[in-house]
């Protein structure tokens, strides 16, 4: 009875399994994906593949792609039942995320356009 | 008026509202969320950075650009230590949780050495640039730069100690249900840490060259 109770402790009532999430291959397989996407960064970054005004887009695809390996096999962010409250968090920053940085690159380069010189 | 009822009763836990299908989450999952939640707020904080440098990246005030700062050798070195060091995190919180202890001590051995080997490129690039009268107050591009990058660097530091001490609590409690948790949140920390660098490697580096 003793030694049940540490391990009563330590978990919320409810739940007595906790399945592993991970595997060494699916680290594997994104440290792979992720050099690979990193490889073609440096390579469209420096060489003329891409259409010269095209870069930025292209790095910028890459970077997305990228992140997205690195949720999916590194922080293990899946579809699972676990994962949904993660997921509804994940959208919530990313908005932020992206109202932060677009909405400060927008509002200030305009400033700067209307700047009288 | 049904709902409270079942909710009252334990033992019907499981039709419960908000509690998912099958009761309430491990502490393992409430732990991970509760740190995930803190990783996106610094996303947040990173980003207000990124939105600094991206509008002050061109004013260089007569001085350096970018272009004539970066080696982008160095940060391809930078780069695949930091990922090496996040995969070698990855295996050795997979081994801490399969209680195979001495795998876990050589995989930290390479996430430390590796993270290390990244933030020696790092300050030495700083001091490089530093030397060379491109400091922090010699334009608002480089006051940015010096920002992103080092608060980036400055995470990598506090991860560094944190991981030290992590193996401390490893060698000294072994790996108990809540040093296992706390070992999560690091690797969770340490790849979040890889995925703020792909912005910045991005935005900084490979956007700064072309």
């Amino acid at each position: 009875m003793d030694g049940d109770e540490p391990a009563l402790i330590e978990r919320t009532p409810g739940v007595e399994h906790h399945e592993a999430t991970a595997s060494y291959l699916s680290y594997t397989v994104g440290l792979g994906l992720a050099l690979l996407l990193t490889i073609m960064s440096f390579v469209v970054a420096q060489t003329n593949l891409l259409w010269l005004p095209g870069i930025p887009v292209g790095l910028v695809v890459l970077a997305f792609a990228q992140i997205g390996v690195h949720l999916v096999f590194f922080l293990h962010l899946g579809s699972g039942p676990d994962n949904t409250n993660n997921i509804i968090a994940l959208a919530f920053g990313l908005f932020i995320v992206f109202l932060v940085i677009a909405g400060s690159c927008w509002i200030i380069v305009a400033l700067n356009a209307n700047m009288t010189p | 008026m049904t709902t409270t009822t079942i909710i009252a009763e334990p033992g019907h836990g499981r039709l419960a509202h908000g509690r998912g299908a099958d009761g309430p989450a491990p502490t393992r999952t409430v732990v991970a969320y509760g740190f995930w939640i803190f990783l996106l707020s610094d996303f947040v904080m990173f980003s207000g950075l990124f939105a600094t440098y991206a509008v002050l990246s061109g004013h260089t005030a007569g001085g350096p650009t970018g272009r004539e700062l970066f080696n982008l050798q160095n940060v391809f070195i930078e780069t695949a230590c930091l990922l090496f060091s996040s995969y070698t995190a990855g295996l050795g919180a997979l081994s801490a949780e399969r209680a195979e202890v001495g795998r876990f001590y050589i995989f930290s051995l390479f996430t430390f050495v590796l993270g290390a080997a990244f933030l020696f490129i790092e300050i030495s690039e700083f001091a490089g640039m530093v030397a060379k009268g491109a400091g922090p107050s010699r334009s608002a591009f480089l006051s940015a730069f010096f920002t992103l990058v080092g608060m980036h660097g400055a995470h990598v530091t506090s991860g560094l100690l944190w991981f030290v001490y992590m193996i401390a609590q490893v060698a000294a409690k072994g790996l108990r249900p809540h040093v296992l948790r706390r070992l999560l949140c690091f690797s969770l920390f340490w790849h979040a840490l890889d995925i703020i660098w792909v912005g910045v490697l991005t935005l900084v580096y490979l956007m700064g060259v072309v």
